[in-house]
């Protein structure tokens, strides 16, 4: 059995870890407020954007962009992978690369060339350790404080990449915010881009007037505009919901770790109580027998 | 006609303007054109440049716009742009980073059409009107 110092040592260290935990868990839960911010703030521009989208798609025929037409062959695919900077954040960064595994398993059969555009260091490491091409990597930014600027970066490349058939076709596997329990990975195609939904029919006040625009300049060419900021909006849409992911997933395992040490500081507490009762009674068993064998 | 116009700028990062307007400017990429309450649904893409509106209390203001769109609605102007700034909130000292940063990029790039070389003049050309905007204030 332990020695009482041993209890005593151990009890301190997992004191210490606890403390740890729970400061990384406050921190986690301060910055997923400011992910969750940013995500708000960029809300209502997601939100116009794919209404003046939906109108525009609607009017312009589907040969209006090469972005929006699919290749007959399939040969080269590029994966957008957002994954982590850090880790201690559960299943986290796992969820999101075994998702990647499984897709590349499901497409197997197509002799696909894959190659990969990283953000995050957890995804990067992955790819090296795999063996996988790695087209472009991206590090701190997943987590951190971001501008739209850092999707359009990459989403440039991206457009280009398919417009001069280096990539067939491009996805992107981010996680998606459900909420501060629930974080799901997800595959969301972006190039080429998919159909897009037509404006919904519940629009408010200037219902009445709605007509057709008028588009300066032509509806297509509008749509030629509109079509590859649409992909910087997937991806920045992607970037931010990976990011409030993952301080909400790191909240979640800290929390875990914390009640984790409080049961073990109980029942080593437990012990340690236990072990320094039973040298007690051991101790006043020998003066008693000490002091009987003195009268004797 | 009589009544305000809303005036809504947004970026990907914030919403930047949201009042009420009497009548808005904007720097269309076909030319500039203006919006009054009961405009005719009208989209247009925008080039960089500087959006103004007389604001309810007749008060003359001025956004800095680069790369984005607009929405004309009767009773609604809608702005999306890569990044917007009011006139008043453009930061001085980086716009005039920015000039000496891409102009120095410019003189190293030799070749026109090179893809960094197209930022860069983006760049100078976004600078320069921030630059420009700033200036005219008061």
């Amino acid at each position: 059995m332990a020695t009482l110092k041993d209890v005593k040592t151990k009890i301190g260290a997992v004191k210490k870890t606890k403390q740890i935990t729970k400061a990384m868990g406050m921190v986690a839960t301060s910055k997923l407020r400011g992910a969750q911010q940013n995500m708000d703030g960029f809300r209502p521009y997601a939100a116009k954007f794919a209404e003046v989208l939906g109108s525009l798609a609607e009017k312009a025929g589907e040969d209006a962009s090469p972005l929006l037409v699919p290749r007959e062959e399939v040969k080269k695919i590029n994966i957008v992978l957002c994954t982590s900077d850090r880790g201690l954040c559960g299943g986290f960064n796992v969820n999101l690369i075994t998702t990647a595994v499984k897709m590349i398993k499901e497409r197997s059969d197509q002799e696909l060339d894959i190659s990969f555009t990283n953000f995050g260091k957890k995804g990067r490491d992955w790819c090296r350790k795999n063996k996988k091409q790695i087209d472009s990597e991206n590090l701190g930014i997943v987590g951190a404080k971001f501008g739209f600027n850092v999707a359009m970066t990459a989403g440039q490349k991206l457009v280009d990449g398919f417009l001069d058939e280096t990539y067939d076709e491009v996805y992107v596997i981010f996680s998606e915010f459900v909420s501060r329990a629930r974080q799901i990975a997800t595959v969301k195609q972006i190039l080429p881009i998919p159909p897009i939904e037509t404006a919904e029919e519940e629009e408010d006040t200037d219902k009445p007037y709605q007509a057709e625009h008028i588009c300066e300049p032509s509806a297509n060419e509008l749509l030629g505009d509109l079509l590859p900021r649409h992909v910087y909006v997937q991806i920045y849409s992607a970037l931010l919901e990976t990011s409030t992911s993952e301080h909400a997933a790191r909240m979640a395992a800290m929390d875990n770790a914390t009640t984790a040490c409080d049961d073990m500081i109980s029942s080593l507490t437990l012990a340690y109580n236990k072990a320094r009762q039973a040298a007690i009674t051991a101790e006043l068993m020998d003066i008693v027998g000490g002091a009987e064998a003195l009268r004797g | 006609m009589a009544g305000n116009i809303k005036l809504e700028v947004v970026t990907p990062e914030k919403s930047v303007v949201s009042e009420e307007a009497k009548i808005v400017v904007a720097p269309g990429s076909l030319g500039e054109f203006g919006v009054l309450i009961g405009h005719t649904p009208f989209l247009s893409t925008l080039k960089v440049g500087s959006l103004r509106y007389m604001d309810a209390n007749n008060v003359e203001r001025y956004v800095f716009i680069s790369g984005g769109f607009a929405e004309a609605l009767p009773g609604k102007v809608t702005v999306l742009a890569e990044s917007a700034e009011r006139r008043r909130d453009i930061d001085l000292e980086r716009a005039k980073s920015a000039v000496e940063r891409a102009q120095k990029r410019l003189a190293d790039i030799s070749k026109k059409e090179d893809f960094d070389f197209i930022r860069a003049r983006a760049a100078l050309e976004r600078a320069l009107h921030r630059l420009k905007l700033a200036g005219t204030r008061a």
